[in-house]
């Protein structure tokens, strides 16, 4: 299927970006006329993405975040977040609910979430590589509005 | 974002506002936490009404409190939880760790 429109940004991996990035994707998805809820959904699983690139990635560096954002024409979105960071070893192990490598506040459900609020989540890592999550959704379609 | 702390009858109340992730929990965790750990409040109430976004970030902040509040056998409340919010909330199934008000319950219950 190819896609309605597309964008990609990039930047560097400062918890400042995290907001930049969501209200970023937000602002791209919004030609589909998502409802609150699902933008809302959108903007917290690419907060968690990234967030995740920011703490465990580069976890004591600073790299590059990159996002592609695809729109089609069934109401669907493709969002890609990928880092060029230390990787995961166990995603099976990452992608569990309360998991954290983190010492300190870290509440574990970065990818519980991604997967909750999106309808799919595809996650490939390489140690030392980087890793890459992709999500979809699909919006609802609601009856056009007319006059 | 921003913090607002009110201290009432031994009950500090934590008002917070913007956008709550991991960027933006660092100073709301090292304002509450000075406060608290000085006081000792018997209870802690993070209110939530003016909170615009909140990831899981926010959950770790609110984990956070509670076992600091646990130290001196203090409570943690969370109220006035935007609908927005609430699904995030449920999710990490907060409400076995500490009280959790909704939108208008709080407002019933004062």
């Amino acid at each position: 299927m190819k896609p309605l429109n597309e964008m990609k940004v990039s930047f560097l991996s400062r918890s400042s970006n995290e907001a930049f990035a969501r209200a970023t994707v937000a602002a791209f998805v919004a030609q589909l006329d998502p409802t609150v809820d699902e933008l809302c959904d959108i903007k917290t699983a690419v907060s968690e993405a990234v967030t995740n690139c920011i703490v465990h990635a580069y976890r004591d560096t600073i790299g590059m975040i990159y996002i592609t954002c695809r729109l089609f024409e069934n109401g669907s979105i493709n969002v890609r977040i990928r880092d060029c960071g230390c990787g995961i070893q166990n995603i099976e192990q990452a992608m569990q609910p309360l998991f954290t490598t983190q010492e300190g506040e870290r509440a574990g459900l970065g990818f519980a979430v991604m997967q909750s609020f999106m309808d799919q989540l595809h996650v490939t890592s390489k140690p030392g590589k980087g890793t890459t999550v992709t999500m979809k959704k699909t919006m609802e379609r609601r009856p056009e509005k007319h006059g | 974002m921003g913090v607002r702390l009110i201290l009432k009858d031994g009950v500090l109340t934590a008002v917070l506002s913007g956008e709550i992730d991991h960027h933006s929990a660092r100073e709301i965790r090292g304002e509450i936490d000075e406060t608290a750990s000085r006081i000792k409040p018997k209870k802690l109430i993070l209110d939530f009404s003016a909170v615009q976004f909140m990831d899981s970030s926010g959950i770790g902040l609110i984990m956070g409190r509670c076992k600091l509040m646990q130290m001196w056998g203090g409570q943690v409340e969370i109220v006035r939880l935007p609908s927005k919010i609430e699904k995030i909330v449920s999710l990490a199934g907060l409400d076995q760790l500490c009280t959790v008000r909704r939108g208008t319950e709080f407002e019933a219950a004062q």
